[in-house]
């Protein structure tokens, strides 16, 4: 606003998590949980004596569903608690000054990331040989007649140092780091957020200048390495060089839209009550502007593989459009992440009122798993994949479990950051 | 059209003032012509009470003519006009299609907005800006107010409004 009077606003207000939302969000884990019990019955009652017989492949286990499910929902919800970090750093590497009330719901997202890590390397020793096809020992035997030479070739990426076909230590050695640097990261900047709150003064800011660089430029290269290794690997003969950043897109826009979903939240409930329209504008925009970036990625992909049409490349995408299950998921997942965002999100007054953002971002978050569904199914379960039950009742799991870890993170602390450097330029923040 | 000729002229030398007697002088009655400042104001066009530009509707429009454009005349080359088989594809390959198309939303949106601002703010190139105080093009803010638009009120009045809005100096402007 042009006027730069008094504010009065309460800066130590605090987030409740009260019985009552617990009580909801408890609600549809259950729900989840028994829609995913109901799911995994009827996979282990139904459709396995047909696939028993099947020539050629191996049989279909009813858990390999599960596994596939486990490793989606691992990537998509570790990709939103990284990006709520992700962002965090970047408003301080671009000195931003709108966002300083919102830092604190931004940074915790990043309290999911332990659980995210062992819940990953948990499912990868449980379902390895189910999700990735380069676990098999025989792949990299030339005695064996199933011998791959392509898979040999890249076997060092996974194994080394040791002998291709034993232990994935070079693999499983970077899902750790990546996890323990992300936390690490997590760690220290709530560390010198609440050294902030004690001591106030301008040297945290600067502090946190400095680690949100280092922080970036290790993000930077995990996050294309993670998009290779964890989801990438799952069809390994097949690769593209812009994977990592658009696994990253879809995993900012998700994550930019969860954070835009908790902030209305909490203003819905009365808290950060200097949060105005002028901001929710901004995360309106970064949400349609990189639902964009998003729909720029998918097609540069696309397009390049679609007009060379070199057969290992176009595998991919006729092994998608091909399916009469995933096919049309292709078209839903362009629909809800490109066209609906676009043209709901494209004026300044949805951007601006949250009943508009509200629809549009949790429509994105399920727009965004679907996208990881089709990056991850195809490839670990091919035919016998698909959107049923288990794949709801999972999704719902994990949603409300990482709703449970991140708002009783959020509550531990003061919601504002009150000495923070750029509040006042927050207040007076005007679009 | 008949343009006004007699103006009084308020000269400010802070944003803040300005921002602030812009209000004060609307909440007096008086009707501003148009404030001319060096650079942008934050906040000035909220106090003048301007309504919303309706350039980004411009804008979608041009935009949605480059796309059927771009759409259009691909369509007709290479399914009617002058067919060729490329890659295996059909002749006319959607997907190939995209970024032309994209390309030429973009440019007929950005021409198209460019033109219609330069139309509306009259600027174009043999059109004679009527500069009210060469100042405002270094240091000074200088709000102009047409006298004919506020035949309610006494001259004089308006000059004491000015300088008790904060005004460092309150001028006559007229033209020919």
């Amino acid at each position: 606003m042009a006027h730069h009077g008094e504010h009065h606003y309460n800066l130590d207000q605090r987030f409740e998590f009260s019985a009552s939302i617990k009580k909801s969000i408890m609600t549809v884990l259950v729900i989840g949980a028994v829609l995913l019990g109901l799911g995994i019955v009827l996979a282990m009652t139904g459709g396995h004596h047909e696939e028993a017989g099947e020539a050629g492949g191996h049989a279909f286990h009813w858990y390999e569903r599960l596994y596939a499910n486990l490793w989606i929902n691992n990537v998509f919800f570790t990709g939103i608690a990284i990006v709520g970090v992700f962002f965090f750093a970047i408003q301080f590497a671009a000195q931003a000054g709108w966002s300083a009330p919102i830092l604190r719901v931004m940074l915790s997202f990043g309290n999911w990331l332990p659980i995210a890590g062992v819940l990953m390397i948990v499912t990868f020793f449980i379902a390895n040989h189910d999700l990735f096809h380069w676990t098999h020992s025989y792949l990299f035997d030339t005695n064996d007649p199933q011998y791959d030479k392509i898979i040999d070739g890249k076997g060092a990426f996974f194994y080394w140092p040791m002998e291709k076909g034993t232990f994935p230590v070079f693999y499983i050695a970077r899902m750790v780091i990546f996890f323990l640097f992300w936390v690490f990261f997590f760690n220290k900047f709530k560390k010198i957020s609440d050294q902030e709150d004690q001591l106030g003064g301008t040297s945290h800011w600067f502090k946190m200048r400095s680690w949100s660089a280092y922080f970036l430029v290790f993000f930077a290269v995990s996050s294309s390495i993670a998009a290779w290794d964890w989801v990438m690997s799952i069809d390994t003969h097949w690769f593209s060089t812009l994977f990592g950043w658009y696994v990253f897109a879809s995993w900012f826009v998700s994550g930019l839209s969860a954070i835009t979903l908790l902030v209305l939240f909490l203003r819905g409930k009365g808290y950060l009550e200097m949060v105005n329209e002028n901001h929710v504008h901004d995360l309106g925009k970064f949400v349609f502007g990189f639902s964009i970036f998003w729909t720029y990625l998918w097609f540069s992909q696309f397009l390049l593989i679609y007009y060379a049409n070199i057969p290992e490349e176009s595998v991919y995408f006729v092994e998608r459009l091909t399916s009469d299950i995933y096919s049309p998921f292709i078209f839903v997942n362009l629909g809800l992440n490109f066209f609906l965002p676009f043209l709901v999100l494209m004026t300044r007054d949805a951007k601006r009122h949250g009943v508009f953002l509200k629809l549009v971002c949790s429509i994105l978050l399920v727009g965004h798993w679907i996208d990881f569904f089709l990056m991850v199914q195809p490839g670990t379960l091919g035919h016998n994949g698909g959107i049923g039950l288990m794949e709801v009742g999972m999704f719902l799991v994990y949603g409300s479990a990482v709703a449970l870890v991140v708002l009783g993170g959020l509550a531990k602390k003061n919601l504002i950051a009150k000495n923070h450097p750029m509040l006042e330029e927050s207040y007076n923040h005007h679009i | 059209m008949e343009r006004d000729t007699h103006f009084i002229l308020g000269v400010y030398d802070d944003e803040d003032v300005l921002l602030h007697a812009v209000e004060k002088v609307r909440g007096n009655g008086v009707k501003i012509h148009e404030v001319y400042s060096p650079y942008p104001v934050h906040g000035l066009e909220h106090v003048l009470g301007y309504k919303r530009s309706r350039l980004p509707i411009a804008a979608f429009l041009f935009g949605m003519l480059g796309t059927s454009l771009a759409l259009t005349m691909q369509f007709y080359m290479m399914r009617f006009d002058w067919p060729m088989i490329i890659g295996g594809k059909d002749f006319a390959a959607f997907p190939d299609f995209i970024p032309v198309t994209f390309e030429m939303t973009v440019l007929l949106a950005a021409f198209g907005m460019v033109g219609v601002f330069m139309v509306s703010s009259n600027l174009k190139p043999w059109a004679q800006p009527r500069i009210f105080d060469i100042r405002s093009t270094d240091d000074k803010h200088v709000m102009a107010i047409d006298i004919a638009h506020n035949s309610a009120l006494e001259i004089e009045k308006i000059k004491e409004i000015l300088k008790a809005s904060g005004a460092t100096e309150v001028n006559n402007k007229s033209f020919e």
